[in-house]
């Protein structure tokens, strides 16, 4: 990979076949997660009859999905205001269809615009775009999931089992922030 | 928030502080966490709500400073739609009520 350029009203870059399989990887696995999550949503008549779709009222139990769709109010873990519980029920299920939506749309342009094989990628604006917002998706997800914190080192001790990990975590940063880079130009 | 391994540093002092006027009932909140780049964060602010280099810069150092800040207020339909938009983008967004 070398930093993303900007091209006019382009943006290149380049991914080998091995860093294009880990971003295609990575990316398939939230957009599964997501689309497993956007499968729980409740079905019912009425919403076939308007066409007005319902999420989920509660929010998803695993941790990275929880991350990925945020409450919509900050709720007190011990003593969680009821108005605001169940306001957050509310518009979780008035917005999440739309933010699954969103999210697995931005894994499906990264996933059509990155060859398996890797190569030069020539994104239009819209797409980058998307890309930026999957990316800091998969993100989220692995941070979550390695439980990384600010001061995180750039690399951890070899016997930690997080450190393999932690090399593509800091290589999807570098990635994404040359790309917010390009976009800034 | 942070920064790549590798990347420069800026410091800036943040300034001043959000003030939510009478006819604002809701405020957008962002917090801070550890994964969201702050080159990102300020692009996000910039492109979805057309703010300045300098200001989306300062709300962003205030969310990395200070933990949290608040980056629109209004009705509580703008508010809401407000929110929609930055969890998709990735930034960890609530609403409350104006104190």
């Amino acid at each position: 990979m070398r930093r993303w350029i900007r091209d006019g009203d382009q943006v290149v870059g380049r991914l080998d076949r091995q860093e294009a399989a880990v971003v295609r990887g990575l990316v398939s696995q939230i957009q599964d997660m997501l689309l497993a999550r956007a499968e729980e949503a409740p079905q019912d008549e009425l919403a076939e009859l308007t066409g007005i779709r319902t999420g989920p009222s509660t929010a998803p139990d695993d941790p990275i999905l929880g991350r990925l769709l945020p409450d919509f109010h900050r709720l007190d873990p011990d003593a969680p205001d009821p108005a605001e519980v169940d306001s957050a029920a509310a518009l979780r299920s008035l917005h999440e269809p739309e933010l699954l939506d969103a999210k697995t749309g931005a894994a499906e342009v990264v996933l059509s615009t990155c060859a398996p094989d890797g190569g030069e990628i020539r994104l239009r604006i819209d797409q980058a775009e998307a890309w930026l917002s999957s990316l800091n998706d998969v993100r989220l997800a692995l941070g979550t999931a390695l439980d990384v914190t600010e001061d995180m080192p750039e690399e951890l001790p070899p016997e930690d089992p997080r450190s393999p990990h932690l090399g593509v975590y800091h290589w999807l940063t570098w990635v994404q922030d040359t790309l917010v880079d390009a976009m800034m130009q | 928030m942070t920064t790549p391994v590798e990347h420069e540093r800026t410091q800036v002092e943040p300034t001043g502080a959000e003030t939510a006027a009478e006819d604002r009932p809701w405020q957008t909140v962002v917090w801070n966490d550890p994964v969201n780049l702050m080159s990102y964060v300020t692009y996000v602010f910039q492109k979805l709500f057309g703010f300045s280099r300098d200001r989306a810069t300062k709300l962003m150092l205030d969310v990395h400073h200070k933990g949290k800040a608040i980056v629109t207020s209004g009705t509580k339909d703008k508010v809401e739609a407000d929110v929609a938009k930055l969890h998709a983008a990735g930034l960890w967004a609530t609403m409350q009520k104006s104190s």
